[in-house]
């Protein structure tokens, strides 16, 4: 499934007003079961300008921040990034092994198939911000890290 | 370099040739090799229905363990969907493997949160729970690192992502990373179950 959510932005730093794109590919965030308090959400970010992720909403939870994952050592980290750069043109992938938007106190239990809406806050390199709403499906707790994107693994 | 110490030397090199040309051929595998450490010697937790395991409840099979926690969005997930898989592509010996999870978080994973997420993978996974100072206790005796992060209201865990492998014996074989394939650990776990006695 795609969804393909579209944004203008204006810029006034420029003597011509220039309009910025920037397209949501591919939502999702994983399922929970109930009194799971917390998951994350994944998709792809284009931005034709410079930009960054600055902000990230949604009202099926308390709290939503922009989280990254690294491994150090054989252990796995999660913490919580100020804003995320989109540099102009390229995807920028949210996904299982990097970056997510995290969740946080969840109203309630996120069952497979239901829409969780996000609104995500990008602010340009002219500090105008603007607002993407997106729907977001929910896809099964043991959804595999490589779905119908990935390529399979090759045997050695 | 006195010619005595030499001749040791060669002789000691002679006998380890020698050594290698006669004992059987040591199975090779795609994790870490960890035979001869001792993790995980005193594990006994309770399953999410109450009941204390041990590691020898398992006799006969091949177990993974991975430490983890339910609210964690992205590696725990990954970690249990990659033992479904591995499940997968066993056929016929995937009754032979044992998944089991271990959480870090025993605060917020209840026993009813660790049932309905094992349920939510593969129903045969086995999901252990202990006191705070217990879990402490279980995760050094794996060397397992974990440690509650802050973040905003709530919080999130550091931990170690390996899964550890023990062999239908009960032995500690293998340290698997986060990010090895399904297919090399179903084939190391097809090695384990074809030369374990």
């Amino acid at each position: 499934m795609h969804r393909f959510v579209t944004a203008t932005v204006l810029s006034l730093a420029m003597s011509l007003p220039a309009w910025a794109q920037v397209s949501i590919d591919d939502p999702w965030v994983r399922a929970t079961v109930p009194q799971q308090r917390a998951t994350g959400a994944f998709m792809q970010i284009r931005s034709a300008v410079d930009a960054r992720l600055v902000e990230a909403r949604s009202p099926a939870a308390a709290v939503v921040e922009i989280h990254e994952m690294k491994m150090e050592n054989d252990v796995m980290k999660m913490r919580a990034v100020p804003a995320l750069d989109l540099p102009a043109g390229q995807t920028v992938e949210l996904k299982p092994g990097g970056y997510h938007v995290m969740l946080i106190d969840l109203k309630a239990q996120v069952k497979e198939g239901d829409v969780v809406p996000l609104t995500l806050v990008v602010e340009g390199k002219d500090g105008k911000r603007e607002e993407i709403a997106l729907d977001a499906p929910a896809r099964p707790l043991n959804q595999p890290m490589q779905h119908q994107h990935g390529k399979p693994h090759k045997m050695h | 370099m006195p010619s005595s110490f030499r001749g040791l030397i060669l002789l000691a090199l002679l006998a380890f040739m020698l050594a290698a040309c006669s004992a059987p051929e040591a199975p090779r595998f795609n994790a870490a090799n960890m035979t001869g450490v001792e993790y995980g010697k005193d594990l006994r937790m309770q399953d999410a229905d109450g009941k204390e395991r041990t590691l020898a409840d398992f006799r006969g099979k091949v177990v993974m363990i991975f430490f983890g926690f339910t609210q964690c969005p992205d590696v725990c997930p990954t970690a249990l969907s990659r033992a479904v898989a591995v499940r997968g592509m066993l056929g016929e010996d995937a009754k032979k493997m044992q998944m089991v999870f271990i959480t870090v978080d025993p605060e917020r994973d209840t026993p009813e949160v660790l049932r309905a997420y094992m349920l939510a993978f593969d129903p045969d996974f086995v999901a252990l729970h202990a006191p705070l100072a217990r879990t402490a206790e279980i995760a050094k005796s794996f060397n397992v690192f974990y440690q509650k992060v802050p973040t905003g209201d709530s919080y999130t865990m550091d931990h170690t992502a390996t899964s550890f492998v023990f062999d239908p014996t009960g032995r500690l074989r293998l340290a698997v990373p986060h990010n090895m394939p399904p297919e090399l650990i179903a084939a190391d776990i097809k090695t384990l179950l074809a030369t374990t006695r």
